[in-house]
């Protein structure tokens, strides 16, 4: 059945339009922004596109880039976000094989405690956490993935199990019969399996790890300069004195545009990710 | 075949096991016996029965967080939900640009909180501006307006996605069905359409509460909390109780103060589900 567009739908489409471009606005803002210089950014004409007078080009990326460590802030910010999202989705995938085909208390009781610290607010545990993970030497960008994997494992188990029921038991049983041990069995018959989920568990950690501020600001030991991205932003507004806004509009867009370009590069798959990571939920 | 996974248990469970007890299990035991301590450090920590829950269920500023955040979450929830499942309706209409305003729509998502706070801040400080009026850190209604509208610019497209999603797997034949016995788009909407999206309605209710109970970022870099805590919530509220205030009292305080938004924010969620599960059809 061919759809006819009414008038009804023109409109509807024009207003759409209307609110996509207000929906758009705050980041070409900041990006115009990002190119004012220093003294031209102000509350008052944050409005105003940049003049020949006011325009310093690249100037502010590159104070950031090489005055005010953003570079290495991107560094750990990969680095933990990587790290992290790789060891979770392995580790936590085999937990969850494991609490699916094992049926026996402890698989229910684990199970229920990883949907219980879904719930759990951060607040609840932050300081606690940073002592621990200062005690235990794991508060460098390279080690904090062991916290994440312990903080994050809720979500991703949830999920995991969620979709694990469904894949048919049968097929693992014939690799067992085929000589498959467990380890066999999961890498070369489970893990392909579940690969649409793997992206869609990987696509919420990924957008959950790259922004979160609190967790690396208390954890990561700042007295040897480990800062991500968020942590930098805030440290330009955050710190005494004068802020310094061409850097910081500068930061914000570099911390955009990889973003916007992972976006549009696998937009297929993060809206699919976030739909069936709702429906499990 | 349950036997021989059993076997390998220290492979499958024990990783995760182990940094779920590191990263959760064990400060969070930690911290609900804190709560009943007074301290600086955790070495040095002396009982100090229910003091601390007493201190934060009286303090002004607490309290006032409390109300803050309830009635954001509130507000936020309505407005997030009722936009959301508006421009769902209006995408799944087949109309032009669609996947363009999708697209559009669910981008601030992927934007951190600290990040989506700031640019914000700079936009809504200068439409005030223009407009002659206090600053959002200087005027307490402005600020909640403020993380109002950044909360909907963010989570609109999330809960989109999700009510789409939900739309799309209602049978074409009921709606048909509903067409040939004579309904009415108004009709088809409130008897066929939002029934059966109740479980969507169900998860977006859930994330939007909870997301508005445990909102942090955004409220550190929209307002901080300006002015005079008036804006403040309670993550932050607890947030500085801890790292704000020097002197030896202030630990325990925001120990218990985290305790009880850990309840409130599970009894919520628990009555949520319960609350909107019940409403449910069966397809």
């Amino acid at each position: 059945m061919e759809k006819r567009h009414t008038v009804k739908d023109h409109i509807l489409s024009v207003i759409l339009g209307i609110l996509s471009i207000a929906w758009v606005y705050p980041i070409f803002m900041i990006l115009f922004n990002s190119l004012k210089k220093e003294t031209s950014i102000s509350t008052g004409t944050a409005f105003e596109l940049p003049t020949g007078e006011s325009f310093t080009g690249l100037a502010n990326y590159v104070n950031a880039l090489t005055s005010k460590g953003f570079l290495s802030a991107f560094w750990y910010s990969l680095v933990i976000t990587i790290s992290s999202v790789a060891l979770i989705l392995i580790c936590c995938s085999m937990c969850a094989w494991f609490i699916t085909r094992v049926d026996a208390w402890y698989s229910k009781g684990l199970y229920y405690l990883f949907v219980f610290s879904m719930v759990v607010p951060f607040q609840m545990l932050m300081f606690t956490l940073s002592a621990t993970a200062d005690r235990l030497h794991l508060s460098s960008p390279y080690t904090i993935c062991v916290i994440y994997l312990g903080f994050g494992a809720g979500l991703a188990v949830f999920m995991f199990c969620g979709f694990m029921k469904s894949i048919p038991i049968t097929i693992e049983e014939a690799a067992m019969i085929d000589g498959c041990n467990p380890i066999q069995t999961f890498f070369l018959v489970v893990l392909p399996i579940l690969k649409p989920t793997l992206i869609s568990v990987g696509i919420l950690e990924t957008m959950w790890l790259w922004n979160d501020y609190l967790l690396p600001y208390l954890v990561l030991d700042r007295t040897k300069g480990y800062m991500t991205i968020p942590i930098l932003i805030q440290y330009f507004r955050g710190s005494f004195g004068k802020v310094e806004m061409g850097p910081m509009m500068a930061s914000i867009m570099m911390n955009i545009i990889p973003i916007i370009i992972v976006y549009l590069l696998c937009q297929k798959h993060i809206i699919k990710g976030v739909a069936a990571g709702a429906v499990k939920g | 075949m349950e036997k021989a996974i059993k076997k390998y248990w220290p492979v499958f469970v024990l990783p995760t096991f182990a940094a779920f007890i590191i990263g959760f299990v064990w400060p969070f035991l930690q911290g609900l016996y804190l709560s009943f301590c007074k301290f600086i450090t955790i070495d040095k920590a002396s009982f100090n029965g229910l003091k601390n829950y007493i201190f934060a269920l009286t303090e002004a500023d607490f309290l006032h967080a409390f109300w803050f955040t309830a009635l954001f979450t509130v507000v936020s929830t309505l407005c997030i939900n009722a936009a959301a499942l508006a421009i769902a309706l209006a995408l799944t209409r087949e109309i032009k640009g669609t996947n363009l305003f999708r697209s559009v729509f669910f981008m601030p998502n992927l934007i951190g909180g600290i990040v989506l706070g700031y640019i914000w801040n700079i936009l809504l400080n200068c439409v005030l501006t223009l407009l002659g009026k206090p600053l959002l850190s200087l005027h307490a209604p402005y600020g909640f307006i403020g993380l109002v509208i950044l909360m909907c610019w963010q989570q609109i497209g999330y809960m989109m996605i999700i009510y789409i999603a939900g739309l799309q797997s209602i049978p074409g034949d009921y709606l048909e069905a509903a067409r040939i016995d004579g309904a009415n788009e108004r009709q088809i909407l409130w008897k066929v359409k939002l029934p059966n999206l109740m479980p969507s309605i169900t998860i977006c209710l859930f994330l939007s509460l909870t997301n508005g109970f445990k909102l942090f970022d955004q409220n550190l870099a929209l307002t901080g909390g300006d002015p005079a805590h008036k804006t403040e919530m309670l993550a932050l509220n607890i947030y500085q109780t801890f790292y704000g205030r020097s002197g030896p009292q202030w630990k325990g305080y925001g120990q218990a103060k985290a305790v009880i938004f850990c309840v409130l924010v599970i009894v919520i969620s628990l009555c949520q589900l319960r609350a909107t599960r019940s409403k449910e059809v069966q397809q």
